[in-house]
């Protein structure tokens, strides 16, 4: 059943015509054009699609829109601009980060995430922080580093 | 540098030079090559030899993404041949571009060529004289055929290749904007999903289309023998559409898969074709006091992308179609959609727009067909299908499951004076648009289906597939290395980074360290005994070094291994020292990797390919097999197919031992191999077990250990 549904979008009211139970991803992919955050599983087993809500890093393939409606979303495109990076943006570039860079926009916020509840995280407490984030090229060790130094830049 | 006698390969097969590069009056230079960005960092690279020859900043080089519509023909993006095939054409075609545009540039100055100089684009003369690429911009200045005999610079006088530079690609990627297929917004764009079958050799017997077609949003429901997918305006309604749909089809099932626990068995008792890889007989053969034989395996192997495969095409007319994809040849599957579908090449165009990460022939070019199929009932409007997480663990095609048996003649004293290898293996080739008939997965299953082509194996001049590695580099006197590539193919197999490397290094560098442990000698100085190329010692020793291999304190649970690899006889270099916590399950604490692909373009490039190829490797070594009952393939989730996570990832140490003399050597492949012998070798070390068949997993361990 469709409805109106209101969203906070990167610090923005969006209204949507959607039915309640619609994955969020597919709300911001497709009716948005947010791109940024990708489908990788549609189960939550990969990260791929994190966004912040309220703060935490959630799964949005997962996540239907009535569960989202009213609180503070925040996709990759709300982190940051190339004018205005995230710190976490800028340590990402800085530390090359990344290979293909399909997995970087769940990690990049699932890190933000972390950043916000413990700004100066150990090693092991960021590879726990992204434990739930899977990349495949093998970009791991890279990321870290860049999130420690988001860490320490940003302190 | 000499002047080259030869054009390069590619350049020599696509001589226009007008097709690699054109200046632009506006301040730039786009240049055109025929290979991809697979999250490699090829077209940074590119750019930079490009910048070099031309004398040009960076910042000034556009790269133009890869098309059938205009670009160099490149073949695929594989091998690990990027920066050897495309990087030569780009350098030589650049420099001639250059020679070019200062003869212009020296006519309209009214001075010689010799005298004059380029800085970041303005050519520069005698008493200021000056003028630049942009101002004398003229595309008929490379409407012609490159010709040999140009001279590229020396690699001491390059000023941006050899130097870490961020790659190109990063920024969009950082801040989430529009860079993959998956992202591509067209105008009137519908979203089509395909009903795969529920296993390998499942037939359509019968398809109830009514439900999905009652679907609001959903427009076309297409079926084609055991093909059938659906239309429908939104993602959502496709989705809805494709569950209606699979409620609606009746499938027979058949059990054409072999038995997974068995799997060594079956490879060696399939009918197979069989080749002589290599041979060499000593002229006085040494005694041999006794033979040792060993039995190594891996199973089948997933891509496992991050994302789920995607593509975009739309038909322009009754036998014009557009398409859209990540895969990693333009060319060949424009080939391929026109065996399948009976149309001209010329009237198909392909696009590559950027995937996730690609480690060879994976559901890309599967998806694009899948594409063009659901866009014909709609002919006009771009159909973007995207496949679920499911079918690209299950329906991508996987790296091929390997049977190494090898065997080592030795003298009284335990040195080796013979080696015989066995390979059985599916071939690690089919990839489309190199044979007859069409491999894009549809194509078999259509109506009228094509034959479904077995997977075949490279020529050893390519590296070979099955056998490549299986001949060991190290000098022994007698040695013979055959290969059997299976006549059958349940599981649908193709190229998988390293093709039979990672199997065939896997097996050849534990059965050197068993030899050297039979020995009571150090693994290392086993090795180099029989290894007479200068470069090849050097990678062990600098692995060696820099892991601290002789200060080694064994101590409890602990082990470490190293390994060495040449990737294909005649790549990059490469060695790895493995150390590993065995508590109990294997964990690897630290990989030290040196490598040696002559000279660096992008050493930073390098450094991240070697990192990523040790994890992965690692990944594929600890935790990956695909799972199947005898009908279907089971492992295609996350769950039930695990890769490497972040608080598993080893760390990692790469030393590039830089040799700019040398031709430069692909770094795409070359830690693999020499990885995964390591990590069995240190968790020999560690529990005294000796682990032959992957994954490494708590249960193998226990098996092999009883």
């Amino acid at each position: 059943m469709l409805q109106f549904i209101k969203l906070r979008i990167n610090g923005t009211e969006r209204s949507v015509e959607a039915d309640p139970a619609t994955p969020l991803l597919s709300v911001l992919r497709g009716t948005l054009g947010l791109t940024g955050t990708h489908f990788g599983c549609g189960a939550n087993q990969c990260g791929a699609c994190n966004v912040m809500i309220d703060g935490q890093a959630v799964a949005s393939c997962d996540t239907p829109l009535w569960a989202a409606a009213g609180k503070e979303i925040v996709t990759v495109e709300g982190l940051g601009t190339p004018e205005r990076p995230h710190p976490l943006q800028r340590a990402f570039l800085a530390e090359q980060a990344a290979q293909c860079g399909y997995c970087t926009s769940g990690i990049l916020i699932s890190a933000a995430a972390l950043l916000r509840r413990n700004p100066d995280p150990s090693e092991p407490e960021v590879r726990a922080a992204l434990d739930r984030n899977l990349c495949r090229c093998g970009a791991h060790n890279r990321i870290v580093r860049a999130v420690l130094r988001a860490a320490k830049e940003a302190s | 540098m000499k002047a080259t006698a030869q054009l390069p390969v590619n350049l020599k097969a696509n001589p226009r030079l007008s097709r690699w590069l054109r200046f632009d009056a506006g301040g730039f230079v786009e240049v055109s090559p025929g290979k991809i960005e697979i999250g490699q960092g090829i077209v940074t690279a590119l750019a930079q030899i490009a910048a070099d020859e031309l004398d040009v900043g960076l910042e000034r080089i556009r790269m133009k993404p890869v098309t059938t519509a205009s670009s160099p023909n490149e073949g695929t993006t594989s091998g690990s041949l990027s920066v050897e095939q495309s990087g030569s054409a780009v350098r030589h075609a650049a420099a001639e571009a250059r020679a070019i545009y200062l003869n212009a540039a020296a006519q309209r100055l009214g001075v010689r060529a010799e005298t004059l100089a380029v800085e970041d684009g303005t050519i520069v003369g005698p008493g200021n004289l000056r003028t630049s690429y942009w101002e004398l911009a003229d595309e008929a200045l490379l409407a012609r055929d490159a010709t040999p005999g140009v001279t590229a610079k020396a690699p001491g006088a390059r000023k941006i290749a050899g130097r870490p530079v961020p790659r190109l690609d990063l920024p969009d990627k950082v801040f989430g904007r529009p860079r993959f297929v998956h992202d591509l917004q067209l105008p009137g764009l519908l979203h089509g999903r395909v009903l795969r079958p529920v296993g390998p050799g499942a037939r359509l017997t019968a398809l109830d289309e009514a439900a999905a077609r009652a679907i609001p949003g959903v427009i076309a429901v297409v079926r084609d023998g055991s093909f059938a997918g659906v239309v429908a305006e939104t993602e959502a309604a496709a989705e809805a559409g494709l569950a209606a749909l699979r409620k609606g089809a009746t499938w027979s099932l058949a059990a054409t898969l072999p038995d997974e626990g068995e799997l060594a068995d079956w490879l060696k008792s399939q009918p197979a074709e069989t080749t002589t890889v290599d041979e060499r007989h000593p002229t006085a053969p040494a005694p041999v006091a006794r033979t040792v034989r060993r039995q190594y395996t891996r199973p089948f192997i997933a891509h496992a992308s991050m994302a789920p495969s995607c593509a975009v095409a739309q038909w322009t007319g009754a036998d014009k179609v557009h398409i859209w994809s990540h895969c990693q040849g333009v060319y060949n599957l424009r080939a391929d959609t026109a065996l399948a579908l009976g149309l001209q090449p010329e009237n198909i165009v392909v696009e590559h727009v950027e995937g996730a990460g690609c480690y060879g022939h994976n559901g890309a070019d599967d998806v694009a067909f899948d594409a063009v199929l659901l866009a014909r009932a709609v002919e006009g409007r771009p159909v973007r299908v995207q496949w679920s997480r499911e079918d690209e663990l299950a329906w991508a095609p996987m790296g091929a499951a390997m049977a190494i048996a090898v065997e080592a003649d030795l003298d009284a004293g335990g040195g080796i004076v013979g080696w015989r290898g066995d390979v059985w293996s599916n071939g690690h080739v089919s990839r489309p648009g190199r044979m007859p008939i069409p491999t894009v997965l549809a194509a078999s299953q259509l109506a009228k289906p094509f034959e479904r082509l077995i997977a075949f194996n490279p020529p050893m001049t390519a590296g070979g597939g099955a056998e490549r590695n299986a001949v060991p580099l190290y000098d022994f006197p007698a040695l013979r290395v055959t290969c059997h590539r299976l006549l059958t193919m349940p599981i649908r197999t193709s190229a998988l980074r390293t093709l039979g490397a990672f199997a065939n290094i896997f097996a050849i560098e534990s059965f050197m360290d068993e030899l050297a442990a039979e020995r009571g000698e150090d693994p290392l100085a086993f090795r180099l005994r029989y290894l007479k190329d200068w470069r090849a010692r050097a990678v062990l020793e600098a692995a060696a070094r820099r892991a601290g291999w002789s200060q080694w304190r064994k101590r409890d649970g602990a082990g470490h291994g190293i390994a060495f690899g040449r990737y294909k006889n005649f790549g990059a270099y490469c060695a790895v020292v493995a150390e590993v916590d065995a508590d109990p399950d294997i964990r690897v604490r630290r990989l030290v990797v040196a490598i040696d692909v002559g000279e660096v373009i992008n050493p930073d490039g390098v450094a991240n390919q070697m990192e990523g190829g040790a994890i992965q490797a690692t990944s594929w070594t600890l935790k990956e097999a695909v799972r199947f009952d005898r009908s279907r393939i089971t492992s295609d989730t996350w769950e039930t197919y695990p890769i490497l996570r972040f608080s598993e990832v080893p760390a990692v140490e790469v030393e590039i031992l830089d040799r700019p003399a040398e031709r430069s050597l692909g770094a795409g492949e070359a830690a693999h191999p020499p990885t995964v012998a390591a990590i069995a070798n240190a968790v020999f070390d560690a529990l005294g077990v000796r682990v032959r068949d992957l994954p490494i997993t708590r249960e193998r361990i226990i098996a092999a250990a009883g």
